[in-house]
């Protein structure tokens, strides 16, 4: 049974209108991220099932109630933010028991519940600071020491990394799948880095203009993106996209673009069946070229390498093919002369296809 | 004088003549005043001619009922008006906190009071205290209620209530100021955790308002203490001492007794009484300074 439905959610600032009709369906205990570019609506719907902007049109339900009306502290939530939005005149203590405390619990048992959660935290040498006197990590925490204190049956995460440097952004993120073992409530998960929702989530919401362009499991949204939006959003390096057009027999078509042309085989020419015209877009993920200087002419593709950007295990080349860009992650030692030209082989199974005008996935690809 | 001393010179060298315009505009009245405080000292005498008396005149003023009167209504005025400008003005900026259509407009017309001259407000307080054809009395006794004394029983409450009609509106921008830019979200997670709107105002509001009103009471004390238009066009300290506040006294003693060194004397009490309270004021705001110091130290050391 979804713990959390929403229903046609629209939001509207004035005339502008923010949220076009959000669906969603979150299940019990399920680890959702909404994530999107900035201005994609995704922190509005989670301030909207926070209750700390008013419901335009839609429902929003919590087990099958329905909360659009009701104050945020009538919600049973919990709530961490970007900013941390600490009490700044409270200590560390005060600030993770305020909720219990205005709940008038018995103080043995806030002072319990501050203890254990300080501890899971490592926060218990610090309950008598001020947030003034706490690092940037240790403020993150005590705001997620604040919503862990409180029973709440759904967290909400507001972007609650984006303002930790990188190291520490990676071991919150750790912390924060840590946290979810241990609680099993339902978190809905806001931000726009795409590696923290690919690790995080169980269900990825990806939005775009007041949209849901797609949701889904992590690996469904990587493996089959429905659009161009969705493709080009998920993975680092980005996908490729190259434009093509669509030639010859329907049982061995060919892919043909600008400095490039692809042989199709039967199981290929089935899927492109279902293009809606001849012109099509192919994407090709950064790891699926492989470097191949014997690789046939049909199934590979000619690259200039104009830069490499070695980052370790790998180098990222951004390579040029007829006038269009396109990154490759090449793992191999030898080394590249910037400029050289390259072939790399491509599998057309593992490449996705678009429809130019519509921007969406041609079907069919979802046999692959 | 060698370049690193010329060196270090300089700044100083750059604000002397701001300086000296200072001691004049600043210390030259001051230390007159001083000086004058010192000596039997009539208005038709220059300072030089006037005898020195040491510490007579405030001897005299210590032991002179009036002026203990003058100082008793003086604090009885400052105390009520800041305590109720606070309360009212403050009051106004938690309600009106909040995004609704003509707020703008409402806030200006709040504020309007502050922009009157106050012997212009003096005036207009003092038609509508007007025994016979104020619009109070007229008002209440139309309504069957009879009349009241204003200006006359009532002189200190009435002069009272018009300083809060006038500089409510003072506390009531620096509060919403004060308001409007406290973290929004800490306010946001207040409600989360489940604060009802007096709890937000309570447990988080208030106290983070708190450096803000300080100052602002302090600043609004010290003004108080040195009111004098409003009550000169109202009652002219009266009925008898009743609204003689110390402003008022200094000048009568000057112009009316003709004792400048007494009056001098009784600027400088209430110059150091107004000493103390900026002292507590800068007192609060290094104490705060120095707190948001160490805070800083110990974050540092946290990382």
């Amino acid at each position: 049974m979804p713990i959390i439905e929403i229903q046609h959610l629209i939001k509207r600032y004035g005339k502008l209108d923010v949220l076009h009709g959000i669906d969603l369906q979150m299940a019990d205990a399920e680890f959702t991220v909404l994530v999107g570019p900035s201005g994609c609506g995704k922190s509005t719907t989670l301030r909207l099932i926070a209750g700390l902007e008013t419901v335009t049109e839609g429902e929003i339900y919590i087990d099958g109630r329905p909360i659009s009306h009701l104050e945020p502290k009538e919600r049973d939530l919990a709530m961490v933010f970007q900013d941390y939005a600490l009490y700044p005149h409270m200590n560390v203590a005060k600030n993770m028991s305020f909720a219990l405390r205005l709940q008038k619990l018995p103080k043995k048992e806030i002072n319990a519940r501050v203890a254990e959660v300080a501890g899971i935290l490592g926060l218990t040498e610090y309950l008598h600071r001020k947030p003034a006197e706490l690092s940037g990590g240790q403020r993150q925490r005590v705001a997620m020491g604040r919503a862990m204190t409180r029973d709440s049956s759904t967290f909400l995460f507001d972007e609650p990394l984006s303002n930790l440097d990188a190291k520490l952004r990676t071991q919150m993120r750790a912390e924060l799948a840590l946290m979810r073992q241990r609680l099993q409530k339902n978190m809905i998960y806001v931000t726009h880095d795409q590696i923290e929702a690919m690790t995080l989530a169980d269900r990825i919401v990806v939005m775009n203009a007041g949209r849901i362009e797609q949701q889904g499991s992590p690996e469904e949204l990587f493996k089959h993106p429905a659009n161009l939006f969705v493709a080009g959003f998920l993975g680092t390096p980005p996908m490729n996209f190259l434009n093509a057009q669509i030639a010859g027999q329907s049982d061995s078509l060919r892919l043909t673009g600008a400095g490039f042309e692809f042989h199709c085989n039967p199981m290929t020419s089935a899927r492109l069946a279902g293009s809606p015209s001849s012109n099509i877009i192919i994407g090709v993920r950064p790891s699926d070229l492989v470097s191949d200087q014997s690789a046939p002419a049909g199934s590979s593709i000619e690259l200039q390498v104009n830069v490499s950007e070695y980052v370790g295990a790998q180098s990222v080349l951004i390579c040029e093919c007829g006038g269009e860009k396109m990154m490759v992650e090449h793992k191999s030692d030898t080394p590249i002369a910037l400029g050289e030209k390259l072939t790399f082989s491509l599998d057309l199974a593992d490449a996705h296809f678009f429809d130019p005008r519509s921007g969406q996935a041609i079907s069919g690809q979802t046999t692959t | 004088m060698n370049n690193a001393s010329l060196n270090r010179a300089t700044p100083y060298l750059f604000l002397a003549p701001a300086l000296v315009i200072m001691a004049i505009a600043l210390l030259y009245p001051l230390g007159y005043m001083v000086y004058g405080s010192f000596r039997d000292w009539d208005p038709s005498q220059t300072l030089q001619e006037a005898s020195f008396v040491g510490l007579a005149n405030y001897k005299t003023l210590w032991n002179d009922p009036n002026f203990h009167e003058s100082l008793m209504v003086t604090l009885k005025f400052a105390c009520s008006v800041v305590t109720v400008e606070m309360f009212i003005g403050v009051g106004l900026a938690l309600l009106l906190d909040r995004k609704l259509r003509g707020m703008s407009l409402l806030r200006t017309l709040f504020i309007l009071p502050m922009m009157i001259a106050p012997v212009v407000v003096g005036l207009i307080w003092r038609y509508m205290y007007h025994p016979s054809i104020g619009l109070f009395n007229r008002t209440s006794e139309g309504l069957g209620l009879g009349s009241v004394d204003w200006l006359g029983q009532h002189a200190l409450l009435s002069v009272i209530i018009a300083d809060i009609w006038q500089w409510t509106p003072f506390i009531f921008i620096l509060s919403l100021a004060a308001l409007q830019s406290l973290p929004r979200s800490a306010i946001e997670a207040a409600k989360i955790d489940g604060a009802s709107g007096w709890q937000q105002i309570w447990h988080i509001k208030l106290p983070l308002m708190m450096p803000v009103l300080i100052v602002t009471g302090l600043l609004r004390l010290i003004d108080a203490f040195k009111v004098l238009e409003v009550i000169l066009v109202m009652t002219e300290g009266g009925p008898g001492l009743s609204t003689e506040i110390l402003a008022l006294r200094i000048s009568r003693t000057a112009t009316e007794f003709r004792e400048l060194g007494v009056a001098a004397a009784m600027s400088n009490y209430l110059l150091m009484l107004l000493l103390l309270l900026t002292v507590i004021m800068l007192t609060y705001n290094k104490i705060s300074d120095l707190r948001a110091q160490r805070a800083r130290r110990i974050a540092e050391e946290a990382i």
